[in-house]
């Protein structure tokens, strides 16, 4: 891993609270995996804020990174501007397994769940599908990006505003009917995940879940970001940081 | 001779700085060599492994944080087995951090060191954030006198006494850890802290209650030091929101002889060598010999 201060070579707002920074790193680029993380450091906090990696650009020796105000952290770094210098360490943690671009696979989007899953879709290309769940068409992102790789996007919005009523589960469902999927790879609230889970268990299809947690140092020292989960067929805690943030969806539990 | 070795409880040291227990980890290795730290410590162990507390483990605060991991660890066989050998490859001096829910607890882990590799004991008798044990020793004289006997009897070990600021006269307790034996004391652990949650009306731990460090604990921390050094002989290993080398410095002149570096490596995990560097700078520019002609030289209004 690499701590650093890099250069935002751009920053856009892509939603309502909602920003992405394209950072100059060839050196955490060159590291980084699909679904691995950074963890930033913002003026005046002494927790730094893990964001996970949506986009890596080996070539331009860029990583995209997406993040929602959520609290005060979040909303001091929305001032970040373009030119400035973002206190960086990562990659962290265990990222998203890629298996092979022939087969089938589906991205599976909560809200700002949403980023990770860019660079699966990248990887899966054609062979692979979108479903991405929002409250409202106001709080869509992303969708032009997963267009643009994927087979098929399939938008779910909680009032129906654009694409499917409803939850994504119910776009997996659909898909599942039509389609034979080999790997979902999916991100967001806990309670979504696990209805995913649910239906990859139901049709024995190979899931991969990225889970959350507050954490602290990021690298494994801490022990702050317990995720109870299964190893050795014994329940104990596992850490997001450094032995996820993603996990095969038998290991973990997605109790609130 | 660097300006920054030091000996205390005739153990050698090349500087007096330590990571404080609980936020030490390999994780550290990728930032900077082990050799570099005056000593190397591991997380609290207990005689059995444990699972520590449901999460959310950690909340914010202003310049600092709550933890409430609950000593989560590996066990004491394990330690001896993997982590201490493996330290001892790292950094001479390894310090084993210790706890227990029973007298009796720390008693089986000090026998079981007595014969490891381990430089010093460090008994954590202030962790706040475990049911058994934990800091309810270290808030009362009389358990204090008792552990800290006890163990004394069967260590081959120098014995720390983590102490916790959850108490009225930190002197006191410090006294009589002193008078029962202890050869070093450390202080201070967390203090018991709580935040809410304003939308859910649930507080942020799912403990309710838990541990406060970082910056904001800092001048605490100082305070009780600097009352404790007046009130023992023994040394003193100073902890509390260091987190660059003027408070290291402060902390210093309060008391102490050796520092902890703990929540300030989760922002900056250089900050115990950025310290160690403006230490050794502080000390030459001010043509002072040796760390130690420091320690206690605060001078208070009389």
């Amino acid at each position: 891993m690499i701590q650093g201060k890099f250069l935002i070579l751009k920053k856009d707002e892509i939603g309502t609270n909602v920003f992405k920074l394209l950072v100059h790193s060839p050196e955490i680029a060159k590291k980084s995996l699909s679904g691995q993380f950074v963890n930033i450091s913002i003026d005046g906090f002494l927790l730094r804020r893990p964001i996970s990696i949506s986009d890596i650009d080996l070539e331009n020796g860029t990583i995209t990174i997406i993040f929602e105000i959520r609290g005060e952290g979040t909303e001091k770094l929305s001032h970040i501007k373009s030119d400035d210098y973002i206190d960086i360490i990562g990659p962290l943690g265990r990222g998203f397994k890629l298996i092979d671009n022939s087969i089938k696979a589906v991205v599976i989007g909560g809200g700002i769940g949403s980023p990770p899953l860019v660079s699966i879709s990248k990887f899966y290309g054609k062979n692979s599908f979108a479903i991405l769940g929002f409250q409202n068409k106001s709080k869509v992102i992303l969708d032009d990006v997963f267009e643009e790789y994927c087979k098929e996007t399939i938008i779910c919005t909680d009032d129906g505003s654009m694409g499917l009523k409803g939850f994504v589960t119910n776009g997996l469902n659909q898909l599942l009917l039509r389609e034979k999927i080999d790997i979902i790879y999916t991100c967001g609230p806990l309670v979504m995940m696990k209805g995913i889970a649910d239906i990859a268990k139901k049709h024995n299809i190979q899931c991969q879940v990225s889970m959350e947690q507050k954490m602290a140092c990021g690298i494994g020292n801490c022990l702050v970001c317990a995720c109870e989960a299964k190893r050795n067929n014994k329940k104990t805690y596992v850490h997001v940081c450094k032995d996820g943030p993603v996990f095969d969806y038998k290991e973990v539990f997605f109790d609130e | 001779m660097s300006r920054l070795n030091l000996s205390m409880c005739n153990i050698k040291f090349n500087n007096p700085i330590i990571p404080a227990s609980g936020t030490f980890g390999f994780g550290l290795m990728d930032f900077f060599p082990f050799d570099k730290l005056g000593a190397v410590i591991t997380k609290g162990t207990t005689k059995n492994p444990k699972l520590g507390n449901p999460a959310p483990r950690v909340a914010e605060t202003p310049k600092g944080m709550l933890n409430s991991v609950g000593l989560q660890n590996d066990g004491i066989d394990h330690l001896i087995e993997n982590i201490i050998p493996y330290y001892k490859t790292l950094n001479p001096n390894v310090i084993a951090n210790i706890a227990g829910e029973t007298i009796e607890d720390f008693i089986q882990i000090v026998e079981k060191l007595n014969h490891s590799e381990v430089s010093m004991i460090e008994l954590n008798i202030s962790c706040p954030n475990v049911t058994q044990g934990g800091m309810a020793f270290g808030t009362s004289k009389s358990s204090i006198k008792t552990l800290v006997s006890s163990v004394k009897k069967v260590s081959k070990k120098p014995i720390i006494v983590k102490l916790s600021p959850n108490v009225t006269n930190i002197s006191e307790m410090a006294k009589i850890a002193e008078d029962s034996g202890a050869d070093c004391i450390s202080l201070i652990n967390t203090i018991l802290s709580m935040r809410i949650d304003i939308r859910t009306k649930k507080p942020i731990l799912r403990t309710n209650y838990g541990g406060l460090s970082g910056e904001a604990v800092f001048p605490i921390a100082l305070r009780m030091v600097n009352q404790v050094y007046n009130a023992v002989k023994i040394p003193i290993i100073g902890i509390g929101g260091i987190s660059n080398w003027k408070m290291a410095v402060e902390m210093i002149m309060a008391g102490a002889s050796m520092l902890q570096i703990g929540s300030a490596t989760f922002n900056q995990p250089t900050t115990p060598i950025d310290i160690i560097d403006g230490l050794e700078k502080y000390l030459s520019e001010n043509n002072i010999d040796n760390i130690t002609d420091l320690t206690g030289s605060v001078v208070l209004w009389s």
